[in-house]
This record gives structure tokens, sequence and C-alpha cells, in this order.
């Protein structure tokens, strides 16, 4: 079992026939299930074409009314990235995962405010995310796919690369992983940290998660206080960021410590009040985990 | 990216928020000039930098006469001025600006920036304006007024109206108040800002409603469709490395420490800095060289790192996802050769091809010290800084050559800072 996608899963790729598009819709399709469910692709002006096989159409809503999609995948250029996360909604999609990295925070208050006020259904995960994986699966982003290993532990990171930091410690002590969800690095998202661990909580697969956040924001808050009262399953954390001095963007637009809120030390302690383990060292994620697991 | 009080209050006027007449000024000769063309009996010569707190490290000063807005002029154009936001080095003020004295009867405060919970532009208010608002948020937070706003409709009339009540403008003065309110978060908006600060708001004694001071800051990523914003940045404001990486596409800041780190990955590049201070060192910097770096990138990386006096050792640690580490390698070693390296190396690959990155290293004869996971990294960095400490009286070595990147510092264009995809 896991959580969002699955072999079974259907997946469209917007932007398909850019660079990135083109480069990581091939690196997915070659990872486990992906020749099956990499459908279609899309591009207003290349509809009818083919990409490797694969259909382009005009529209999210062809794509899906032709190949039965329900998964997007955005790597189209940030000035038209939040309509093409639109698109997705409008289509009722299940999932669009936007990938693409320094989107205006403007565009995504208003595509956020659009998807709540119409009350709409599709989850969006992202922008500025490496993805999502189901190790053995499905891979839908842009990690690398040879780090995971099939199994039981969930891991949920605003970061890429510590991410696959945390995945790689976890398979080289043997210890598979359910679904790694990477919700990105952005102040105004989609999912987080909390929606996430409730996916988490409800899968019968996932035994254990490690959660991994960063300075700024109080999402790992929010979701350390959900986690205290609902939670059934252990959890373990860290917080990258306490060397960060207040005030300093640190690489992501949402890393950054304002008004003296969202340090990690701030996190930390909440963390660990709400029972979950934390560690201030990340070389010590996997074993953490592995010392939760009966 | 930021930007002056002086530029932030002209596009104020812009949007129909009343500030204080006032005209920027690069010289004394100029402040004199600008003094005159205002008119009045008192004047204010106030510095332009791009750190707050300019009052009270001595950075505005009222005159009272041409010669003291001389004097005033005079004392502050050249002087390091020092706030809690410069750090203790100060900023050097190149420019002032001179503006009309003005009367004040009431100090308030107003302030909008994204809220990241709601996922709306939040305009925050208060009576208590002129003074340290996070002190006022910490101590008595009932004093600050919130309205979230609503992305569609914008903010409403009767919002407006509302918080200008609670902060205390007088009600002859709720109508112009409640009209800048409104324009100044279409400002915010139509800007693509991500700070709106005015501290203070004042109502002045004949009751007009004004904004005394300016602090704009805006979304790089918005940057593309605003050229005339792009227009005001002051690369004199901003440090010389960090706009040299911003050419290579790299994200780097500087820090306090003298252990060097070239990361991939915001994330993985914060924990490592994090790792080398659990282990008793102190990182010099951040740096994300993203995910699509090449031997250039990397080298120019090192250049960047090494150009500050203070790096002791050098910390790489690499995720080599979609990026290949023997790739990584490659570059390291020739970035190590071609900046003839004199400091310790330790480098933690991990990923794809990471023995035959391994073995790059190993073969190239240089002193590259290499670990095998983030631990071992952040001991091994901070033993080497030990070490070369207790071996105090070495033996002669030629000084070594500091590449030091002399930014352009006019030709450079701002790009919003994002990079390519790994």
């Amino acid at each position: 079992m896991s959580i969002l996608i699955d072999k079974n899963t259907r997946v469209m790729t917007q932007g398909i026939t850019g660079k990135t598009g083109m480069f990581h819709t091939q690196a997915s399709r070659v990872y486990a299930n992906g020749r099956e469910c990499y459908v279609a692709g899309v591009n207003p002006k290349k509809a009818g074409e083919d990409f490797e096989g694969i259909p382009i159409f005009g529209s999210v809503r062809d794509a899906k009314e032709r190949t039965g999609a329900t998964v997007s995948v955005i790597y189209v250029p940030p000035p038209f990235a939040a309509a093409a996360i639109w698109e997705a909604v409008e289509a009722d999609l299940d999932l669009a995962i936007c990938i693409t990295e320094g989107i205006p925070v403007r565009d995504m208050i208003e595509v956020r405010d659009r998807m709540r006020k119409q009350n709409r259904r599709t989850l969006l995960l992202g922008p500025n995310c490496p993805g999502v994986i189901t190790p053995g699966e499905l891979k839908i982003g842009i990690m690398p796919g040879h780090i995971h290993k099939k199994g039981r532990v969930g891991v949920v990171s605003r970061s890429g690369t510590l991410t696959y930091e945390a995945v790689a410690q976890l398979t080289d002590l043997g210890i598979g992983q359910s679904t790694a969800v990477g919700i990105g690095g952005d102040p105004v998202n989609g999912l987080k940290h909390v929606d996430v661990l409730k996916l988490f909580n409800d899968d019968p697969g996932t035994d254990a998660v490690v959660m991994i956040g960063e300075i700024g924001g109080a999402d790992e808050e929010t979701a350390a206080e959900w986690a205290k009262k609902h939670m059934k399953k252990p959890v373990v954390g860290f917080i990258a960021g306490v060397t960060a001095p207040p005030g300093k963007r640190m690489g992501h637009a949402g890393a950054i410590i304002s008004g003296g809120k969202g340090t990690a030390q701030e996190k930390l302690a909440v963390m660990q009040a709400s029972g979950m383990k934390v560690t201030r060292n990340p070389a010590e994620m996997g074993r953490l985990l592995k010392s939760v697991l009966k | 990216m930021k930007i002056h009080e002086y530029q932030g209050k002209e596009i104020f006027r812009k949007y129909g928020v009343p500030t204080p007449r006032g005209v920027p000024a690069f010289s004394v000769d100029e402040a004199m000039r600008a003094a005159q063309q205002l008119g009045g009996k008192v004047w204010v010569v106030k510095a332009q930098i791009h750190a707050g707190g300019r009052g009270k490290g001595g950075g505005v000063k009222v005159a009272r006469s041409p010669d003291e807005v001389r004097a005033r002029a005079k004392q502050i154009l050249g002087m390091q001025l020092v706030t809690h936001q410069t750090g203790p080095q100060g900023q050097k003020v190149r420019r002032l600006l001179i503006e009309e004295g003005a009367d004040i009867a009431k100090e308030l405060y107003v302030g909008l920036v994204a809220d990241r919970g709601t996922q709306r532009v939040v305009l925050m208010a208060s009576s208590e304006g002129g003074m340290d608002i996070e002190e006022v948020a910490a101590k008595t937070p009932e004093k600050i007024h919130k309205v979230f706003v609503d992305p569609a409709a914008g903010l409403g009339d009767g919002e407006a109206r509302d918080v200008a009540r609670k902060i205390g403008i007088p009600e002859a003065s709720l109508g112009q108040a409640v009209e800048l309110l409104r324009n100044l978060y279409r400002c915010y908006w139509e800007t693509d800002a991500s700070l709106v600060e005015v501290n203070p708001l004042i109502v002045a004694a004949d009751g007009r409603v004004v904004a005394l001071d300016a602090k704009l800051t805006f979304d790089d990523n918005a940057l593309f469709r605003h050229p005339e914003i792009v227009a005001l940045r002051d690369l004199d404001e901003e440090d010389p490395l960090e706009i040299e990486a911003s050419k290579h596409d790299l994200s780097y800041i500087s820090l306090d420490g003298n252990i060097g780190c070239m990361v991939n990955g915001a994330g993985l590049a914060m924990a490592t800095m994090d790792t080398i201070k659990l282990y008793g060192g102190a990182p010099a910097n951040f740096l994300d060289v993203g995910g699509g770096a090449t031997a250039e990138k990397v080298t120019a990386a090192f250049k960047i790192m090494l150009s500050n006096p203070k790096v002791k050792a050098i910390l790489v640690n690499i995720f080599g996802g979609i990026m290949k580490c023997d790739t990584i390698a490659a570059g390291v070693v020739a970035a190590a050769r071609e900046v003839h390296l004199a400091v310790p190396l330790v480098v933690r690959m991990k990923g794809t091809n990471e023995d035959l990155g391994k073995k790059i290293l190993k073969d190239s004869g240089l002193p590259i010290i290499s670990a095998d996971n983030m631990a071992q990294a952040g001991q091994e960095v901070v033993a080497a800084i030990k070490k070369k400490k207790k071996k105090k009286p070495k033996p002669k070595r030629k000084p070594k050559p500091k590449p030091k990147p002399k930014p352009k510092k006019k030709a450079v264009k701002r790009k919003p800072a994002r990079r390519k995809k790994k």
C-alpha cells in the first residue's frame, strides 16, 4: 500500500515538450511501472503529435477524457505554471504535482483562492517540489529512483535533496519506504505536512513516518499539534536551518525566519512536545527511525 | 529584492499613498539644492540604505537651517551606518533623502505581507507606530490588528474603515485613511511586493494621514514582469559575493564562520551547515549549486567561497541524483587545481556513480579528504581546521593567491532567483 499514487495511477505530463519535462518524463517512465503509467502529455500547440510514443493532447481535459489519466505532473515554466495548475484543477483531476520552481507568490495566492472558493477536489502537491514516489511502483517527479526501496516507512519533506538523504539513510539500513512525498519549499503551496501525515496515518501500508522540515512558517508546528491528538504511528523529525540567521532567505522562498518566528529550535521543541522523536543531526534520521520501529 | 525609501515613496505616490515631499541627493551640494527646492524651515536628512533601524543608528537627522542641512548631509553621507540589521561592520551611506519636516500628531504602524497559513495577504496595523513592531507583537499582541484580504475582492472599504478606527485614526481623517490603506494594498498586490511596511504612518497636526517611511521588498520570482522595479536595484547595497553568485545561478549567502560549504539543494545545504555547527565548527556561507551543476559552475562556486578570507576549510556535500557523482568529482578536482586550493577540502558524495566519483578524487593526487556520510564529513572538516591551527609555526609557504572575482557592479542584471531543475 501507499499514499497518493501507486502502479495503477495514470499520469499526464503538462509541459512534456520542454527540456525539463522531456528529461524527467523519460527518467520516470523507465522506473518500475512507468511505461504503463505515463499515458499522456499536454501542449496546446502540439496536439496530435507524440513524445516517444506518449500521445500529446491540446488540453488537460482532453488528455483526461482520452486516456483516463487522473494525475498530472507540471513542468511548465514559472510565468505560466499557475495557469497550468488551474487547468488541471478545472479538469477535476485527483492530483496535480507542480515541480516548477520560481512561481510568483501572487499567482499561487490567486490559484489557491479559486480552488478553495470553488470547493475543488483536486489535491495540489508543490510547487517547487521534487514530486512523489511509491518505490517499486511509480515515480512522478525529479527524484533519483534507484535510492528508494519498497517498504513501509513514509517520508514527507519540504526539500528535495534532503529527502533523498533521508531515503538513502533508510535504504542503507534496509528500511524500505511506502511513499516519499516532497511538498516543496514555497510559502504558498498545496499539501502541507499535516495533510500528508493524515494520509500516512490512514495508510495500512505505512508503519512509521519521517517528517523533515525547515525554517520558516508554521507548517511543522501545525502538523505536530495534529499528530499529538491523532497520529497512531511513530513520527521522527528533523528541521534544517538551526544555523540560519534571521531575515535571510535560505534558497527556498519559504525558508526565512521573519519576526523571530519559524526558527528550527521552536519547531523542534513543538515536535518533541507532541511526542515525535527529533534529532538535530541530519545524519541520524535513518537510525532514529529504526529505533522507533517495533 | 529591496529598494530604498525614496524609491518606495515614489511608488507610493504613484498609487495615491501620500508621503512628505522629498528629493533624493547623492552629494552635499545636491542635498542643499534639494532643501532649497523644498523650501520651508525644517528638513529631515535621511540616510538611504536597505537596512532598517536607521534612526537609532544616527542616520536620520532634523535640520532647522540650510547650514544645518549641509552639516547633517556631510556627516551622514559616507558614514558606515550600523543598525541592528546591518551587522557590526555597518553599511556605507551613498544616498540621502531630503524631506520636508512633518508635524506629527500621532504615529501608527501599517504593514502588508503574505500569510502562509491563510494563503492571503495580511494587512497588519497598530496604534503603536514608530516602534519596533516585532516587540509590540511580542509584548502586546492585542495592539496589532489584522485583516486577511480576499485576493479576488481586494481590501474592502468596510475592512479598511474598521482597521483605521481600531488604530485610532480620528473621525475627521477616516475617509482619507481608508483611501490610503486601500491604495497601499493595491500597491502591494500590483507590484508583486513581498513586504510593504510603513512605520510610522502618521496623522499630521492638520489631520492629514501620511506615510512617513516606506519599506518595500519584492518577490524575486515576479521580477520578470516588473522591469520598472528591476531598474531600481542598487547593487551597492548587496554583498558582492552574492551578486557574483547570482551571475552563475548559484544561491549564496555570506555567514560569519570559517568553513566554506558547497551543497546541492537548499534543504541539504542548511542541514550541512547545521552538521558543521553540531561538531563545533561554524559555516562561512550558505551555497546551493542547484541541480544542474557543471564543472564551470563548481569552479565558480569555489572561487566565490575562497574570496572570503575567513574560509579556512571547505566542505562539499553532494547528493548525486540526476546529477552524477563522477561529473561533480571531475568538477571539484578541476576547480581545486584552478584555484590552487590551499585549505583542507572534505568531500562527501552520495548517489549515482558514487564509487567512480571517489576514485576520481583519489586519483587526482590532491589532498582531498573523502567522507562517507554527513556526520563523518562534518567531523573531518572541523578536525581539519583544528589540526591546521595546532601546526602554528609552519614551514614557509607561498601566500595563496586569492582569486577575487571583481564583480562589475553596474553590468549585472538581476535574475529572478530560480534555477534549472535537477
